[in-house]
């Protein structure tokens, strides 16, 4: 029962994302960046995705020190994996669009840098995961990293910002203009969709880890008998 | 006093074992200059650009080489299982991972003091001319860093690859640390002093310390005991 749940809100999802892709190409040009800018409903969509599961992870962590069960390990895991793969989106749909707008891929600006160093920095929690073989080690080490990571967000983003202050940043796109009514909504039923997606794919990967677990458990036994 | 005396002893042992073997402070020294070399062939090292790229470098020789040191402090313990032994004694956690890391701070801060004359001679910038910022800024810089550093080396003692996990965890999270020292340092070897806009990367490093001292002292018992 839930596992038909889970596939229906998945299914769900990328039936409002596939609608809302035609919807999208139907939009006229935007008078700066022509259809560049349509990019930005999977953008920014991507980021509350990741935004979302990271928090969940951080959440899942401190509960599993505070409780020491296994459960929460595993939400933390899994929302971190799709919290890295939305950051992934997030900044390659960036690329895409700064190319044809800035006329570069990448400008050390002070969004962009941040992103990229909460993508290392998630990106080294799953690497930690991966190096360490005891289960409760491994579930006690990704916790504290994770809440050291954590601390660290808010302190990079203003440090970055600060730099960026003091020395003004090369030319940078900055539109005062404001998106139509229509826009907005179908930006709304795409965030939805996306953070929709990112909760199946949580699901999916938790009972992943929880089916793992429930192997090593046995194989362990087996070991023992 | 209990408490600093458990410290004072981690430390004095751990600095002991490294001036006898030095495997690590040299080690981190000549790591240090070649980086050093290296570097001469990325920009050319003249006056104008030197000043521009001095900070930057400084900082970069110093973080690659503090985690060799770094590196070493838990895994020295590795063999006759000499950490099961010291997570047993009768010390909290906490007394454990300041020694360490106050060792830690001690041999890094050597590398770097001997590293910055030698940076000087090779790239003609004079450092010296604010020397007691220099300092400060050093002194705030290598604590952000070794206090990261040894608790990740807490964190990497019992994994896989843990040569490779430790830079690739610590660096990311010492950005804003590494920042704020560089932008300062630049800022002192151009001869301009911390005034102004500049204090607030001192604030930045000062926040930093203390927000992952505390952390750090705090989450130590889970990472070494379970």
């Amino acid at each position: 029962m839930r596992e038909k749940l889970l596939y229906a809100l998945g299914v769900i999802a990328f039936a409002i994302l596939a609608r809302d892709i035609f919807i999208i190409a139907g939009f006229p040009p935007e008078v700066a960046q022509g259809n560049a800018f349509k990019i930005i409903f999977f953008h920014v969509p991507s980021w509350v995705a990741a935004g979302t599961a990271l928090t969940t992870a951080l959440l899942s962590s401190i509960l599993f020190l505070v409780t020491k069960n296994f459960k929460y390990d595993a939400t933390a895991v899994a929302a971190t994996e799709v919290g890295v793969a939305f950051l992934s989106v997030g900044l390659a749909t960036g690329i895409l669009w700064a190319r044809p707008i800035w006329g570069v891929w990448w400008v050390w600006d002070a969004r962009l840098t941040s992103a990229l160093i909460l993508w290392l920095m998630y990106a080294g929690y799953l690497m930690l995961r991966h190096a360490v073989e005891e289960p409760t080690q491994r579930a006690n080490f990704a916790a504290v990293f994770s809440i050291l990571a954590f601390i660290d967000v808010p302190i990079v983003y203003f440090s970055i910002r600060w730099w960026r202050t003091q020395h003004p940043a090369p030319v940078f796109f900055s539109s005062g203009g404001s998106f139509p009514p229509d826009w907005s909504a179908v930006m709304g039923w795409n965030i939805l969709a996306m953070v929709m997606l990112a909760c199946v794919l949580v699901s999916v990967r938790l009972q992943q880890e929880q089916a793992q677990r429930e192997i090593d458990s046995l194989r362990r036994l087996a070991h023992a008998l | 006093m209990e408490f600093l005396r458990q410290v004072l002893v981690i430390l004095a042992k751990d600095v002991r074992a490294e001036l006898r073997t030095k495997e690590a402070v040299n080690a981190a020294l000549a790591f240090a200059v070649m980086i050093l070399v290296l570097f001469s062939f990325v920009f050319d090292p003249d006056e104008a650009t030197t000043k521009m790229f001095a900070g930057g470098l400084l900082w970069i020789v110093f973080a690659f080489a503090g985690t060799l040191v770094l590196n070493r402090s838990f895994a020295r313990e590795i063999p006759n299982d000499c950490l099961d032994a010291l997570v047993a004694a009768p010390i909290p956690g906490s007394a454990l991972f300041l020694g360490k890391a106050l060792a830690n701070y001690l041999l890094v801060a050597a590398v770097e003091l001997v590293a910055l004359p030698v940076f000087g001679i090779l790239y003609y910038v004079r450092w010296y001319e604010r020397f007691w910022q220099v300092m400060l800024v050093l002194a705030l810089g290598t604590w952000g860093v070794t206090v990261i550093g040894t608790m990740f080396s807490a964190l990497t003692v019992n994994i896989r690859l843990r040569e490779v996990m430790l830079p690739m965890i610590t660096y990311p999270m010492l950005t804003p640390a590494l920042m704020g020292a560089m932008q300062l340092t630049v800022d002192l070897m151009n001869g301009k002093s911390i005034a102004g806009d500049a204090t607030v990367w001192l604030k930045l490093l000062v926040g930093f310390d203390i927000l992952y001292t505390a952390a750090s002292i705090i989450l130590v018992d889970i990472v070494l005991v379970g």
